[in-house]
């Protein structure tokens, strides 16, 4: 008999109940709940009399609406301010654990999940945004749900599923110096297609994985879903361990010593079978720029925006003509050529103090480029900002003419004040780069903190390692 | 949820591959805290030549004539025809619930991103798999002068084209119960309430750090 991945261990363990054909009722430990995606099941629940099973399973915060600057005068916008007042109300009436908007430990749900202890190794974690995917770094089953589901969930602590199929990416050897965890995921992204894992659980393994810090396995798992994987996972080790040691919700003593015996087990059988493997070498990836609309239309930095004749599929052909008419972009034209008009470094993919550190250390003592209209830095977490400010990053950003920000989701998805204009072209360090992501008609590509941080300076892409 | 019945309705053709759900639903409309009135901002950035706002009226609004769901073959289309890999990107529920909320009922496309597939049954949305060969022709018959209409059995699991062809389709049997009854999901794991209890003790046992109480 063949050994277990990761993943068949992580589901067993939380089966409560299989039918003949299959479907599985699945037992989910945490749930994460922001304000977009839980007011209606909310609802549903007070439509069909039914309280939460389980409360204290869930954690609950604003994020998307969220204005990153003056928080203290409230939100302007009557529509968002309501959604984020609505989020309040709901956590009081149905007595679910709140940080909200001015709490200091407030921001992104993906960064304070794992920064509070709250995402734990072995869990099973959920929330309404498909980049739930991240806290798979920690060696927990954790994907995106639904509206419907995030009312499930509150009713029963339960999920309805079916398994997906196993899938391992190695990246084996040396990732080089200026190649990130960003860059690894979109070079995979790149190699087997935003819909290359769908259906899968993709498991992250090889040296570079074990290389990667876990903001960088965070990084690395949250654009697992833009490979169409619903969840990604990196095997628990050392570096998991001493991560969620202390933190506030984390088992302390005895209780930790117990947890830590279970957690060790969390690692694929070296017998385990996967029903694909894809293989990649660290070595040869360099630091990577998306040229189009879809996160696998990418480029190493010191390539060119690929030419749609040269593509022999039609559907996929006319794909990349219209994302270069959307983008504004010439087949040919080498990425460093590519000026930019604002950048952006946040979001639940980059946000982290590590990501922060990474950025200023290419920019200290430096300024932006005069054609670089703005520049927002804005930090995962409130705690994440408390953090950079002790470290006097906030400086370094000031003094570069960078804009030092309150945390939230912001320009990833533009559902505060911060946005592109029409035609304006950004170096981001978030996730999505479809058409009108960060506003409408805004053009969006996306690179690791290093390589937003050194196109702000020099007004264009440049090659990070080089600069 | 209303339970799915056969029916006979008309096809709108998206000719595009990796339809998002921004674009199916851009972000300014997800501030609402309802699950209804998405319709009218179904693709709302491809469908008008303004920027929408919610709130507004959108039948004073510049449609984009180039736009499938504004061609005039299409109107009342109940059947989306679509791309590989439709609905990729956010979560949001919202994107099922303008779709539904516009008139669409079935979704045909060679492959959809997992969790749009998974919240289109919860909202009585049929998204259909088809190969890429059998959607290229479908593609096809769609864009001629008359609109395609096709019939649309759950139960025999079935599309039926005006000409005769009939095209099976795969769909997995808990799901179409579900649909074909209109089950709603909850009441059906809460009849399960004894198998999670006991789970929840198991897990108590052997996983006590699961259960602390902050």
């Amino acid at each position: 008999m063949c050994g277990k991945t990761l993943y068949d261990k992580l589901w067993a363990e939380h089966v409560v109940r299989t039918d003949e054909d299959g479907t599985a009722l699945l037992y989910i430990d945490r749930h994460l709940v922001h304000e977009v995606t839980s007011p209606q099941a909310f609802e549903g629940l007070r439509l069909a009399g039914r309280r939460p099973w389980r409360p204290h399973a869930a954690l609950a915060m604003p994020d998307h609406n969220v204005p990153t600057v003056n928080r203290e005068q409230g939100i302007e916008d009557p529509i968002s301010r309501l959604q984020v007042e609505t989020l309040d109300e709901n956590c009081r009436t149905f007595d679910i654990p709140e940080f909200s908007m001015t709490d200091p430990r407030q921001g992104i749900v993906h960064v304070v999940g794992p920064e509070e202890g709250a995402t734990l190794p072995g869990m099973t974690v959920v929330c309404g945004d498909s980049h739930t995917s991240t806290h798979g770094a920690f060696g927990a089953l954790a994907f995106g749900i639904g509206t419907s589901e995030v009312e499930h969930v509150l009713a029963t602590q339960c999920l309805i599923q079916k398994k997906s199929k196993n899938m391992r990416v190695r990246v084996e050897g040396k990732a080089g110096t200026g190649v990130t965890a960003k860059d690894i995921a979109l070079a995979i992204i790149g190699e087997i297609g935003t819909a290359g894992g769908t259906g899968y659980v993709i498991e992250f393994a090889g040296e570079a994985i074990r290389d990667l810090s876990m903001e960088g396995r965070m990084t690395l798992c949250n654009m697992t879903i833009e490979a169409g994987a619903r969840a990604g996972l990196v095997a628990v080790d050392d570096k998991t361990l001493e991560y969620v040691r202390g933190r506030p919700f984390a088992p302390r003593e005895d209780l930790w010593e117990q947890a830590v015996a279970a957690w060790r087990e969390l690692h694929s059988d070296a017998d385990a079978v996967f029903d694909r493997e894809v293989v990649l070498d660290a070595a040869a990836i360099v630091p990577q720029v998306t040229w189009g609309t879809s996160p696998e239309m990418v480029a190493p930095v010191t390539g060119r925006v690929p030419d749609p004749s040269a593509e022999p599929i039609e559907v996929k052909a006319e794909g990349m003509r219209r994302a270069l008419a959307y983008m504004g972009l010439e087949a040919g034209t080498p990425i460093t050529e590519i000026a930019v008009d604002k950048v952006f470094i946040g979001s639940c993919t980059n946000s982290r103090i590590e990501d922060l550190r990474a950025a200023a250390a290419v920019i200290k003592g430096r300024r932006k480029a005069d054609n670089v209209r703005q520049v927002l830095v804005v930090p995962g977490s409130g705690l994440v900002r408390r953090q950079a400010e002790a470290e006097g990053l906030d400086r370094i950003f000031i003094d570069a003419g960078f804009e030092w920000r309150e945390p939230g989701c912001s320009m990833c998805l533009a559902m505060n004040a911060d946005r592109l204009e029409p035609g304006e072209r950004c170096a981001s360090t978030s996730n999505r780069n479809f058409e009108g992501r960060q506003g409408p008609g805004g053009r969006t590509h996306l690179v690791s903190p290093e390589m937003a941080a050194a196109a702000a300076i020099a007004g264009h892409f440049v090659d990070v390692r080089a600069f | 949820m209303q339970a799915f019945n056969t029916f006979t309705g008309i096809v709108c053709p998206l000719d595009r591959a990796n339809v998002d759900t921004d674009a199916i639903i851009p972000k300014q409309f997800l501030k609402s805290i309802k699950r209804t009135g998405f319709g009218p901002n179904l693709f709302d950035e491809w469908r008008y030549l303004d920027h929408g706002e919610p709130g507004q009226d959108c039948s004073q609004r510049p449609l984009n004539p180039d736009f499938a769901l504004n061609d005039p073959r299409y109107q009342g289309a109940q059947i989306l025809l679509a791309r590989e890999n439709f609905g990729c990107g956010s979560s949001r529920e919202h994107a099922p619930w303008a779709l539904a909320d516009y008139g669409f009922r079935v979704i045909i496309a060679p492959s959809f991103a997992d969790i749009f597939y998974n919240n289109c049954f919860k909202n009585g949305l049929l998204p259909i798999v088809l190969d890429a060969e059998t959607v290229d022709a479908l593609f096809g018959k769609a864009g001629g002068r008359e609109a395609l209409e096709i019939t649309v059995d759950l139960a025999a699991q079935t599309l039926t084209l005006a000409d005769g062809t009939v095209i099976p389709f795969d769909v997995d049997p808990f799901r179409k119960q579900c649909l074909l009854e209109g089950l709603d999901d909850i009441g059906l794991t809460l009849r399960h309430t004894d198998d999670i209890k006991a789970y929840e003790a198991r897990r108590r046992r052997e996983a006590p750090w699961l259960f602390q109480e902050r």
